[in-house]
Formats: C-alpha cells, sequence, structure tokens
C-alpha cells in the first residue's frame, strides 16, 4: 500500500509536468547502443534470428548474427533483447499527421488551401511537430511520414518528417520530396443541390480535365526555357518534376486513369511517379512495373468500392501488385486518417491473412516505402551505414496483440514513448486503484 | 367554400359549351341529340373475359345500351361497320396527376425550420387531408390527347404533394364536354406518400422512418379528436375523418416501401392500393402477403451503354438484372395471384406504353391479364366497376376501336371514345395500303414495301437488288412517292403519283428527270402467310428469358435459401465464454440451429462432419452499434424522436451484411443516429443473409432505444441554431422535461381515464417502467454522469453508454450505477469531445467492473472487430478470453439476448464462426460463419460465387450489346454506391462525423 502511494505520488507529479505539454524530444546519442538476440526484421525481407545490432552517432555501425559477431560490447549501452523484435521505424506516407488536430474544429485545420493548382503550396511549414496525434504514433512504431497537403487538382508539395522534434526544421529529413496531384474521376457525383440525383454518373468532362493537367505541363516547360523576369510560383515549383529533383505523385484509383496518368506523364517527360491510391493498379501492373511506376496501396482497411466487389479485395491488393513485381507501400489516408495512422503495422499484418509472407508485408511499411518517397539511402531498413531509426517490440509488431514497444530510437536519439493518452491511462488508473 | 367555388366554375365553362337541362339558353335554340350509335361485327372486349366475335355495340347518351350478336338496332342510329376490327373499353390509370400541377418547391430561409407554417391545421405540414385535387384541377386538352392516343379513357389524378396528399378526382378524357359531365368523381379516394411536401420546409420527418412514425401518430390522433376531445379545430385531422371511407392509395415507389406502407395500414385496419416500384418480383412472397391489390409502372428499364468496358465495369449486377428482369414483373404478379393495375406513371410520356405493355406480355404476362390491369381491376379498385373499365350495359360509352389484337405490334388503334365522344387517332376509312409491291418503269423491275402507321409511311424501294432513296406522302386516297433514279451520281428523281382504290394494287404515273411520263401499275404481293404465321406463333409460344433470381437479389445472393443443418465440428480450439474456458481438441455439435453437445470424442449418425483441426471455433461477433442494413438511421427533424423505430426501415439488401458475415459477425444492433438527445428505437438482428428484413429481427426481442449527449445533440459542428439544446446544460433540461411529461402521461394513462396515444410518450413510458432499455452516444465525463443522474431521479437505469470514450474518468461511478460502456478501441480526435478519449478505455472499465464491449458504428471496422478486441490486449493488458469477450459475450449481456447467443453452450442460438487461426491474431480469418445452424458464409461458397458473378455479368453484358445493336435505347452507365450510414447520417445530407 506504503509504495502504491509513493508510485500515486510520483505518477502524479509526472502528470501535473506533462499532462499538458508534450513529450520532450530526445537528445542526440551520446554513447554507442548494443541491441543483442533480437530477432531483427531489416525491412529488405530478410530476419536475423539471433541478432546484433549496434549504432553509434545515429548511424547503424553493425547488424549481424549474433553468433558470427564476434564484437566486444565494451563501453557499449547493451540492450539485450532475447525474444523480443527489432524492426527498422515504420514510415506512414500520403499523412495530414500534424496539418489538422482535431477534424472538426476548423481552427485547427491546415490540410488543404482554396484554388486548384498549387504545387507550391508546402506542407512543411504547417507541420505541427507537437501535435498529440503524431505522438501517439511512436509507441506503435510508425516514427516517419511524409506530411501531404490535400485538395484541388495539384494540392502541394509534401515533405518527409521524423516523429520526434522540436519544430517542422528540425523534423524535415527530405524538404519537398514531392508534388501531389488528384487524377480527374471517370464518374462524378450529380449535383444534388441543383436538384440533380447525388449519384455518381460518367464524367463528361474528363477528357478536358486531362487536356488542362498536360496544358499544365506544357506551360511549365515552356516557362523554364523562358527566362523568367516575372516569377511565376506554381511553375518554379513544379520544374522539379522534369529534372528528377521531385516525385509526382498521382493520386488515382481507376484503371484507366491510373493508364492515363502514366501516359501522360511519361509523354511530358516526368522522371519519377508514384501511384497513390491505386485500387484497380493491380489490373496494369505490367504497364507500371514497366514503367518502374511504384504504387502507394490506399488504406488496407477499408471497404470494397463497387457492391460486387470481393469482400477481402482491399485485404489482398498488396499480394496482388507484390505478385506481379510491382513496387508497393502503404498509406492509410481516407476518413480518420491521422490518428488511424498508428494503425499501420496492422494494415500491414492483414495483408498476411491475405497472401503475403510477414517479410514482404514489413517492407510494405519499412523498405518499400523509403524507396518510393527516396529516402532508403539512411531510412527503411537496418543495413550498416543507415540511420538508427528502429524500435524493440516484445513480439510480433505486425499483431495487436504483440505489439508493444519497449525503446524506439530515431537517427539514435532514444525517445519517450509515453504520449497524452498513455499518461491519462495511466492517472486514471491510480485513481480508480486508489479507490479500491 | 369550395363546392360552391366548384359550381361558379361550372357555370362560368358550360355557357361556352353545353348548356345543362336547367341552364338559361341565350345563343340559339335547345336542341338534343337523342340518336344511337351502333357499331356491328366488331370483336367487342365486353371485359377481358367476355368477348363477343361479330357483335354489335349500341351506345346512347354516353353510355353502353347494349352489346351482343342480336342487338336490334334502332332506327334512329348511326352504323358504323367495324367488319374485321375489335373494340375494348379504353383504358384507366389509378394513378395519375393529369390536369393538375405539382406545387412549386418554397425556398429561402436560413437553418431548418421546426415549427409549422400554418395554424388551424394539423401541426406538421406535410398532413395535408383538406387538399382537393378537384380545386386545382384544369382540364389539360393537350395530355389528354396524349392518354387516349395511349388507349386510355379515365384517369384518377390528384395532388402529387405531401406525406397526406387529400382526395383525388376521377374524370373522363373527354375533351368536347365540360367539368360538369367528364368529373366522374370529384372525391376518388385519397392519397399518401412517405415524401414531405415541396410547399413546407418543416423538418419533420427527415427520414422515411420519421414518415412511417408520422402516419401512425397521424391516426391515433385523427381517431382522438373523433372522439370529440379535442379543444381546438384541427382541419386536416377533421378532413382525414372524413376521407376515411374513400380508397386509400399509398405512393410507396418501391417493393420495400409497399411492404412498409401495408404495415401502418395493417395497424388501423386500412388495406391501402399500393403504387409498387417495379421491383415487386424480387420478394413476391412478401408483396403476395400485403393482400393490396398494386398499381404498377412499367418504366422498364433500357439497357445500359456498355461499350466502354472500363465504365461498364462499375455496373453493379443488380441494376444489370434490373433491365433483364423487370419486363417480367407483371407476369410473376399474376402467376402470384396479386392483383394489379398499370399506370402511366413514371413514363416520360404515355406514347412508350404500349410497347411497355406489350413487352410485359413478351415476358409472360397474358393478354387477359394485361387487359384486366388496364380496365376492370383500376375500375374495381377506385369502386367503380359499374361506370367504367367494362363495356357492360350501363357503364359509360369508353371504348376503343382497333385493327386488330391491340396487344400485338402494328395494332392500329383508329378511334378512342370517352362517354360517346368520338376522337380520331387514325382515319378506318383509309385504305390499308401497307404490304410490298412489284411494278415495271422503263424495263426495270422494282420492288416496293410500304410499312409503318397509316399516316407516317415509310417506303423503301429496290430494283437490281440496290436500295433506292425514296420518299413517300398518303393521304385522301392518293400516294405520292419520290425515289432517286438510276444514276446515283446525280441528284435525280423519279415522281410515281397515284389514287388508290383498293388495297390490291394501284395504277399510276411515272414522272421522269427528263419529264417524259409513263404508267404504271403496282401490284400488291400476297403474303407469304405460312411462314409468317408460323414465325409469329412460334414468337408468341417463345416468353423471353430472364436470369435467375436470388435472395437478395444481387451480387452473394442465394439462389435458393441455405438451410439448417446438423453440424459435428471435430478438433477444434473452442473458446466456449463459459467456465470450461478454452478447451483444446473439442467437438461440438449444432442441431435444430442450437448448440446440442460440447465435448470431446462427439457422434452424430445424421451430422456433416467438419474436420477443425487446427481451427478456432467461436461464438458469432455481437455488434452492439452498428448502422449497416438500415435504410435510414437519423430522424433529425425534432430534438425528440422516440416514436421512430429502425425495425421499420431494416434493409435486408445491404451488403454490408454479407461483408459482415465475412468478418464473423452474426448479430447486430442497428441504432439510430446522434442527431438528437432522444434518439429513435433500435432493431436488433441476425445477419441472416438472404431473409426478409423482418425476419432478421430477433424474435421477442428485446427494447431498446438510442439516445445522445454532446457535439452532434446541440448540434455544434453544422450551421443550426435554433433547435433546443445548444449546450450540455440545456440537454440535461430537455430531458428532465420529457420523462416529467412520460411520466405524467404514464399515469394518466393507468388511471383509466381516456388520454391521446402519443407513441413517443409511450416509449418513454418504457424507459420509466424498466421495459425498454437505453444506448447512450456519449463522450465526455460532464454528460456521461448527467445522465446517470437524471435516470436516478426517474428510478430507472441507463442500460449501456455507446462510445463513451471517457468512461475511464467515471469508471467507478458507471459500476455503481450498473451501466454497461461499449466503446471504440482506438479512434479519437475527430473532434473536440473526443480529445481526451484513450485506447485504454475498455480495459480500465474492464478493470472497474463495468459490462465492456467493442463497437464499430462503422460498416469497415465492423467486419474485423476480432482485431479491434485485439487492440484491447495491446492496450491496458486485458486477457485474450476477456478481450474476446467484448465482441461476443458482453454485447450479448448489454442487449440482454445472453440467454441466446454469446457463447457455446449447450442450449443457445448456434450461432458459430469457425476461424482458420486464433480468433484475435490479425492473420486469422473467418471460415464458416453460422447462424442458428444455418451456414450464411462460407468461403469456399464466396470464391464459387465470384466466378458466377464474373460469368453472369458477361452474359448480360452481350445481352445489352445487342440490345443497343438492335437500335434499342440505352442509357448511360451509372455506380452504384451506398450510403455509410454513421452516427450523425441524415438522409439527403452529407455530415459525417461520430
Amino acid at each position: 500500500m506504503k509504495t502504491n502511494y509513493i508510485t500515486l505520488l510520483l505518477v502524479a507529479l509526472l502528470s501535473i509536468s506533462t499532462v499538458v505539454a508534450q513529450q520532450t524530444p530526445a537528445k542526440a546519442q551520446s554513447k554507442t547502443i548494443a541491441i543483442t538476440n533480437a530477432t531483427a526484421h531489416l525491412g529488405n525481407g530478410q530476419v536475423i534470428e539471433k541478432s546484433l545490432i549496434v549504432f553509434e552517432n545515429g548511424k547503424l555501425t553493425n547488424v549481424a548474427d549474433m553468433s558470427m559477431a564476434k564484437m566486444d560490447l565494451g563501453g557499449m549501452e547493451v540492450i539485450n533483447a532475447e525474444g523480443k523484435h527489432v524492426y527498422p521505424g515504420f514510415i506512414v506516407p500520403n499523412s495530414t499527421l500534424g496539418l489538422v488536430e482535431i477534424g472538426a474544429v476548423r481552427a485547427t485545420d491546415d490540410d488543404s488551401e482554396i484554388g486548384s493548382w498549387n504545387p507550391h503550396i508546402r506542407s512543411l511549414i504547417a507541420y505541427n511537430a507537437e501535435s498529440k496525434i503524431v505522438e501517439s504514433m511512436r509507441p506503435n512504431g510508425v516514427l516517419l511520414g511524409q506530411i501531404t497537403p490535400r485538395g484541388g487538382r495539384v494540392s502541394g508539395t509534401s515533405s518527409i518528417v521524423q516523429f520526434d522534434a522540436w519544430n517542422w526544421e528540425d523534423a524535415a529529413i527530405k524538404v519537398d520530396d514531392g508534388i501531389h496531384m488528384n487524377w480527374p474521376n471517370s464518374f462524378s457525383r450529380g449535383r444534388w443541390w441543383l436538384g440533380e440525383d447525388p449519384g455518381w454518373k460518367v464524367n463528361k468532362n474528363y477528357d478536358g480535365q486531362v487536356s488542362e493537367i498536360k496544358d499544365f505541363f506544357y506551360n511549365t516547360k515552356a516557362y523554364m526555357k523562358g527566362n523568367k523576369a516575372t516569377k511565376h510560383l506554381p511553375y518554379e515549383a513544379t520544374h522539379g518534376l522534369f529534372d528528377g529533383t521531385k516525385t509526382l505523385y498521382v493520386h488515382v484509383d481507376d484503371e484507366k486513369g491510373i493508364i492515363d496518368a502514366v501516359n501522360v506523364c511519361i509523354t511530358h517527360g516526368v522522371q519519377r511517379m508514384v501511384i497513390v491510391g491505386g485500387y484497380e493498379a493491380h489490373k496494369v501492373s505490367d504497364l507500371l512495373k514497366k514503367n518502374n511506376v511504384s504504387v502507394l496501396l490506399q488504406r488496407v482497411h477499408s471497404r470494397p468500392s463497387n457492391t460486387d466487389d470481393d469482400y477481402d479485395m482491399p485485404f489482398k491488393l498488396a499480394k496482388l501488385l507484390v505478385d506481379k513485381g510491382v513496387t508497393v507501400g502503404l498509406e492509410s489516408s481516407g476518413q480518420m486518417e491521422r490518428m488511424n495512422s498508428r494503425n499501420l503495422p496492422f494494415y500491414a499484418g492483414t495483408t498476411v491473412a491475405y497472401g503475403l509472407s510477414k517479410e514482404q508485408a514489413l517492407q510494405l511499411i519499412t523498405g518499400n516505402t523509403a524507396k518510393i518517397l527516396g529516402i532508403d539511402d539512411q531510412y527503411g531498413t537496418l543495413e550498416i551505414g543507415k540511420s538508427a531509426t528502429l524500435f524493440i517490440s516484445e513480439g510480433d509488431a505486425l499483431d495487436m496483440r504483440t505489439n508493444n514497444l519497449s525503446h524506439a530510437f530515431i537517427d539514435g536519439r532514444q525517445l519517450s514513448l509515453e504520449t497524452h493518452q498513455t499518461e491519462l491511462w495511466k492517472r486514471y488508473s491510480e485513481k480508480l486503484k486508489t479507490q479500491d | 367554400m369550395n363546392r360552391i367555388k366548384y359550381a361558379i366554375a361550372l357555370c362560368f365553362c358550360s355557357f361556352a359549351l353545353f348548356a345543362q337541362d336547367y341552364f338559361p339558353k341565350n345563343d340559339g335554340v335547345k336542341s338534343k341529340n337523342t340518336n344511337y350509335h351502333a357499331f356491328t361485327n366488331a370483336k367487342i372486349y365486353v371485359s377481358a373475359n367476355q368477348i363477343i366475335d361479330k357483335g354489335t355495340l349500341l351506345i346512347k347518351d354516353g353510355k353502353v345500351v347494349a352489346t351482343g350478336t342480336s342487338v336490334s338496332i334502332p332506327q334512329n342510329s348511326t352504323i358504323v361497320d367495324l367488319d374485321g376490327k375489335s373494340i375494348y373499353p379504353s383504358f384507366i390509370d389509378p394513378y395519375s396527376t393529369f390536369g393538375v400541377k405539382k406545387p412549386e418547391r418554397v425556398r429561402g430561409g436560413n437553418g431548418p425550420q421546426y415549427g409549422p407554417s400554418r395554424t388551424g391545421f394539423y401541426w406538421n405540414d406535410h398532413v395535408m387531408p383538406e387538399n382537393n385535387a378537384i380545386d386545382k384541377f384544369k382540364f389539360d386538352s393537350k395530355s389528354a390527347k396524349a392518354l387516349m392516343k395511349a388507349g386510355f379513357g379515365v384517369v384518377n389524378t390528384h395532388i402529387e404533394d405531401g406525406i397526406i396528399r387529400g382526395t383525388g378526382t376521377l374524370v373522363a378524357l373527354n375533351s368536347e364536354d365540360d367539368n360538369a359531365t367528364r368529373i366522374l368523381d370529384p372525391n376518388s379516394g385519397q392519397y399518401l406518400s412517405f415524401s414531405k411536401s415541396a410547399t413546407s420546409r418543416q423538418s419533420y420527418p427527415g427520414s422515411i422512418m420519421g414518415s412511417i412514425a408520422l402516419l401512425r401518430q397521424m391516426h391515433y390522433d385523427a381517431d382522438w379528436y373523433a372522439k370529440g376531445y379535442s379543444e381546438t379545430r384541427d382541419r386536416s385531422l377533421e378532413a382525414l375523418n372524413r376521407n376515411k371511407s374513400l380508397v386509400q392509395i399509398f405512393d410507396a415507389g418501391s417493393r420495400v416501401n409497399g411492404l412498409r406502407a401495408d404495415k401502418i395500414g395493417d395497424l388501423f385496419g386500412i388495406q391501402y392500393v399500393i403504387l409498387g416500384g417495379g421491383d415487386e418480383y424480387e420478394r413476391i412472397d412478401d408483396v403476395k402477403g400485403t393482400n393490396a391489390t398494386y398499381i404498377i409502372p412499367i418504366n422498364f428499364p433500357n439497357a445500359y451503354d456498355v461499350e466502354n468496358a472500363y465504365l461498364s465495369r462499375s455496373l453493379s449486377l443488380s441494376d444489370m438484372r434490373e433491365w433483364n428482369q423487370a419486363p417480367a414483373n407483371p407476369k410473376h404478379l399474376a402467376d402470384n395471384g396479386v392483383a394489379f393495375a398499370f399506370t402511366t406513371h413514371e413514363l416520360k410520356s404515355p406514347k412508350s406504353f404500349m410497347a411497355n405493355v406489350i413487352k410485359a406480355i413478351d415476358y409472360g404476362l397474358s393478354k387477359e391479364k394485361a387487359l384486366e390491369a388496364l380496365t376492370s381491376v383500376p375500375a374495381k379498385l377506385l369502386g367503380k366497376s359499374s361506370e367504367i373499365g367494362s363495356l357492360k350495359n350501363g357503364a359509360y360509352a369508353n371504348f376503343l376501336i382497333a385493327s386488330g389484337d391491340i396487344f400485338e405490334k402494328g395494332t392500329t388503334l383508329y378511334e378512342n371514345w370517352v362517354q360517346g365522344k368520338k376522337t380520331i387517332l387514325e382515319d378506318m376509312s383509309v385504305l390499308d395500303i401497307r404490304g410490298d409491291y412489284k411494278f415495271n418503269l422503263a424495263g426495270d423491275d422494282y420492288n416496293m414495301t410500304l410499312s409503318g402507321s397509316l399516316s407516317k409511311l415509310k417506303s423503301e424501294i429496290t430494283s437490281a437488288d440496290k436500295k433506292r432513296g425514296s420518299k413517300v406522302s398518303y393521304a385522301d386516297d392518293w400516294v405520292n412517292i419520290a425515289m432517286t433514279s438510276k444514276d446515283s451520281t446525280k441528284q435525280e428523281f423519279i415522281r410515281l403519283v397515284a389514287n388508290v382504290k383498293n388495297t390490291n394494287g394501284f395504277n399510276g404515273r411515272a414522272i421522269f428527270p427528263d419529264g417524259n411520263e409513263l404508267t404504271f401499275y403496282a401490284a400488291k404481293q400476297p403474303k407469304d402467310d405460312n411462314s409468317e404465321k408460323s414465325d409469329k406463333k412460334d414468337k408468341e409460344r417463345k416468353v423471353k428469358e430472364t436470369v435467375a433470381i436470388t435472395y437478395p437479389n444481387m451480387a452473394y445472393g442465394f439462389a435458393e435459401k441455405p438451410r439448417q443443418e446438423t453440424l459435428l465440428f471435430k478438433n477444434a480450439t473452442v473458446w466456449t465464454n463459459e467456465d470450461q474456458g478454452i478447451l483444446e481438441n473439442a467437438d461440438v455439435l449444432i442441431k435444430n440451429g442450437k448448440i446440442a453437445k460440447v465435448g470431446t470424442n462427439l457422434s452424430d449418425s445424421g451430422a456433416r462432419v467438419i474436420d477443425a483441426t487446427g481451427k478456432h471455433l467461436t461464438a458469432g461477433i455481437i455488434d452492439e452499434h452498428s448502422h449497416i442494413a438500415a435504410a435510414s438511421i437519423n430522424e433529425g427533424g425534432q430534438n425528440s424522436s422516440a416514436e421512430v423505430s429502425i425495425e421499420d426501415v431494416v434493409d435486408d439488401e445491404d451488403i454490408g451484411i454479407y461483408r459482415n458475415l465475412a468478418g464473423g459477425v452474426t448479430s447486430i444492433q442497428i441504432l439510430h443516429g446522434s442527431a438528437n438527445p432522444i434518439g429513435g428505437r433500435s432493431a436488433i438482428i441476425k445477419l441472416k443473409w438472404g431473409e426478409s428484413a423482418d425476419d432478421l429481427i430477433f424474435d421477442n426481442s428485446p427494447k431498446f432505444i438510442k439516445f445522445a449527449l454532446g457535439e452532434n445533440v446541440k448540434q455544434s459542428n453544422w450551421s443550426s441554431y435554433s433547435r433546443f439544446p445548444q449546450s450540455r446544460m440545456g440537454v440535461e433540461q430537455l430531458y428532465m422535461d420529457y420523462f416529467t411529461r412520460a411520466k405524467a402521461y404514464d399515469d394518466a394513462k393507468k388511471s383509466g381515464k381516456p388520454y391521446r396515444i402519443d407513441v413517443e410518450m409511450e416509449v418513454l413510458a418504457e424507459i420509466l417502467n424498466k421495459e425498454r432499455f437505453i444506448s447512450c452516444h456519449s463522450y465526455v465525463q460532464s454528460e456521461i454522469n448527467m445522465l446517470m443522474k437524471v435516470a436516478e431521479k426517474f428510478d430507472f437505469n441507463i442500460n449501456t453508454f455507446t462510445h463513451i470514450l471517457e468512461g475511464y474518468k467515471v469508471a467507478d461511478k458507471m459500476a455503481e450505477h450498473g451501466v454497461g460502456g461499449s466503446t471504440f478501441s482506438d479512434w479519437w480526435a475527430y473532434k473536440y469531445e473526443v480529445n481526451d478519449a484513450i485506447p485504454y478505455n475498455a480495459a480500465i472499465m474492464h478493470d472497474a467492473g463495468v459490462v465492456v464491449a467493442i463497437n464499430s458504428d462503422d460498416s469497415e471496422m465492423s467486419r474485423r472487430l476480432n482485431q479491434e478486441a485485439a487492440k484491447s490486449v495491446k492496450y491496458g493488458g486485458v486477457s485474450e478470453e476477456d478481450a474476446w469477450k467484448f465482441v461476443t459475450l458482453n454485447p450479448a449481456k448489454l442487449l440482454h439476448i445472453d440467454d441466446r447467443v454469446g457463447s457455446i453452450k449447450v442450449g443457445k442460438d448456434a450461432d458459430l464462426v469457425l476461424w482458420n487461426a486464433h480468433p484475435m491474431s490479425i492473420y486469422a480469418k473467418a471460415e464458416k460463419t453460422i447462424i442458428e445452424g444455418v451456414t450464411y458464409f462460407d468461403l469456399d461458397r464466396d470464391q464459387r460465387i465470384r466466378r458466377q458473378i464474373t460469368k453472369e455479368k458477361s452474359e448480360l453484358i452481350n445481352q445489352m450489346m445487342t440490345a443497343k445493336n438492335k437500335g434499342l435505347k440505352t442509357q448511360p452507365i451509372k455506380k452504384k454506391e451506398k450510403d455509410e450510414m454513421h452516427c450523425d447520417y441524415l438522409d439527403h445530407a452529407n455530415h459525417a462525423q461520430h
């Protein structure tokens, strides 16, 4: 009883000091850390059953089989993770984390701008590094994200951040990585407010809308050849698509839209393109593979798009694409996307029940995503020389019963796994216990 | 007042037309025609089943005097010889808006309007029994002509607006006489619907279940008013009581709404005549069970334009089937003994009416039934059998003269007589020159075919196997034809002109481009009778086939409803949810829909054995909070809607049912939404895919109602500032008010004194009497605490807090009150009131002794509730066995159905799921989902049926391509999407929060 009381007091003190503010970002790695004996899932399809993972100054210096690596661990902080699992930090692409805090409170919404052609609109500067929702990603292993604006034909420019920072500048790991375009839909809704049937009808303006995209590309290229005496911010922002410094993320789901998007982009010399959503991408996997187009696949936990579709269509899409050799990552946009992003590992887990192997599923939220986002030189896999962005889980991190983190590191910095939510949990658990 | 207006209107009209006997006459002498008209040698359809060959029809003064083969024709008769022609009674459309303009939609206003716009009438603007179509009626000669061309003689018209639309008017399409003659009944039936009036913005009812509730309450109120208890005057209820004896015609517009309307009628001893939707064939037994007479639209859908392979992929099987199957609807109705009349309603113009009747006949409807549907059935349903719908003596002389069988293509309607007044549609004295001809001009042989209608002939001329351009006109026995000359490079014409004297051929003159003239004789070629007749007969015999109907009639439906089986699961890991816990290598026997035995080494000779080695058998998942399988969710038109019930609007065709089965869900509570503090009553159903809506609902279902607190009920997140309450403070007082009134109501009721039945108060009194349980949508601790205190003041308990995201802050108080918590596993941050929602909520409440369930409120999450339960293991360390109960036994307890479902215990319903792995593992998949011994989902069947769907869709696409190539009309592709409903789903609105 006495110990309880002391714990309570400690917790209470802790609560008072932290319940309002967010978790304090961790300090830079000062001591070399070795994780021993864990099952290491490298994120590239490989597993090391009894592994040794060493990192120093934020970089991995050793990833090896424990029995093979004869290494002196003296002077290091050694974490014996026997029976536990180590994973690269999970990456959530196409996310509005940090742009919106509470969807229903307009004052907290910063995810979309007015207008249709907004390549110059940059998500990064609105990214709230202290968001309570961002913080809640970490205990589930989601440590990195691509922060992406919404709306319009061209929504804007995304950037990639890590989830333990004081501000957006510190958070950024790749600034202005790509431009996001919403491909025209083959169907459009009737305008019910004008008395039309609100159902989906064939979009008669589709061809015109595609032409507008082509015109936008033409104009950008023409502008870049000129003297640019009068600056045109949207064209300036788009330029990177044609020299390969920026990726074009085309948000499109239907087969015809995907084919059109790929053809238009290739014709116009877009260097790097990625399909986002891709509900019917599996039907054109040959085209995608041939043109080296990857897919950030729509949320696994979603309903089939059409009444007649297989009930498990969203669950098995990843398998259908992976089998055809397309590079696939999982994204999580849609209803309640921000808070739901912490379920990213379970989206991957579900693809296992519908055909993939566990290591393939893991790649969808680690190695593959890093490759697609162009951050694979540093992130996404556990390989020597890369960033020590990883975590230790008590069990299989793709299954909610065993996804239970004891340690997490971003660039070697050990971050707090507490959140607004864990603090409330502890506070009220204690309240109820003391009443017993 | 109305009657006076009517009389005045009549007077003015009359002077201009024919004066009545007692009207003064100032424009000439009084003259009256007392002649008879006799039509002889005709095939007369006195009615569908009384046919006279070579008979005489004798009429006088607009009525039938006699029909028969030996009618004596008076001297003062005009006689028309109709040898070879047929006479039919003209058609009746019992659902028409002829001559009555639809009121215009009222516009303007900021925010919703909750109160009525009128005084002295019923409290709801959409109830307008005091309206009479006759007051707005204006004879429309143009529409009358169009209807007469389609064969109609009489229509029953009405004001197509509102829930109660008032009385209709039965009118003969007699353009010659005035309203004094052609209005057959100025109060012919009362019209009803579920749709609100365009003339009022009053919010209530905002859903179909609101309309249903309003209709019920209105009947109770009318009864109470009739007994004289009201101290104020209500002209609506007075009119409603006046109209009681009339035929009641309900615009349901679909099979399901027809069934819903019929149930309301049953409650008050009213048999509605139902305007159907043309989809009655999909569950014909249910339709038959109404015993109603139906009015059936025949706007059979056109084929979809499926040329674009990408777009056509979005077409749903059910839409494609509708195109294929709907023309057989009349046949199915007739075969099942459902009385029905046809209507032109839903057709763009009456022009296509007859073609569609013929289409129905091509699909198996007998001609006799077709004629009945056009004549005697509508006459009977309107209570006018002796006056219209037949050519019996004394009936109105409303008849058609046709060249032959009106249900055959190519038959000409010559004349349409209404009340003894003739309208010529095609001149029957014109010689019928249609047919094939041969003639020779300047040494060249020509073949010519004349076809089409006599007033608009079409010509086709060939010579030496080459087609010539040609144009024909035919009037007053003169034919003029212009055709192109042999030299197709020139714009030259040969003109033919001939005077027709008989139908064997015609002599004429040909004028060549160079001015030369020649005579010619075009000889009619005998019809190749044999081949054509046998062709025709073959066609007649061959009824067009349709693809099979399934239950429900859509993708994944059952061809035959699946049967209950005796099943023995061998060697499974059995999650009993009972004291035995989890049994390894155990057997479970299910028999007669119940769990018969649980143990090891079981056997049963009659059982189908399922090897469950390595698999897990659990009780079916129960979702305490679902919004699938319902046609509407919110009735937000008022701050309390206890009178509405989701049981009225269960939708058995929601694909969500099938998908939930595939996720191991067997029972759900369909809750009303959270649009108002006092919501509507729940439906607790089993997901018996394929069964009719009413059969999904639990037998002796426990009674539940949805309450809601917080942002949604105070309308915080959208622009609505006029409805009380707008704050949490107001929410408490609203409950205090309603329960205080309910208490008073209940006391009055129990006192034995007369009282006005108020469904809303009845429902709230059930709560006070502990007969009905509350499941309350709730988020923050203050309001949770408040509602418990309100309940305690009225001496009852809240049964369940649903969502209950801050339940962890008051878990001790909840346990003390005895309320359960049904929560989301990990949702938060979507609105301000869920800022403190934590995924540890379930664990904390569970530890505090609250009965905890995990619910979905979402048709996506609901099919993975096993995963959501597993999150309680992660967040808060609940044991796996307890976590599993969060989605099975505990929701059963909260719903008071744990005596029947929720665990694997001998005697309970055999609602089971066989999983391929640990049921809470992310890697688990349901292989079989069984309800009461019937396998409603089976992974193997699912694989099979996917292939069938692909095959059937390809076949139907081929059929549609064929239809398009034949030149039939098509419609553009549309994409079906069922609205995904959540707590705050409003019909026709797009608020989507939780």
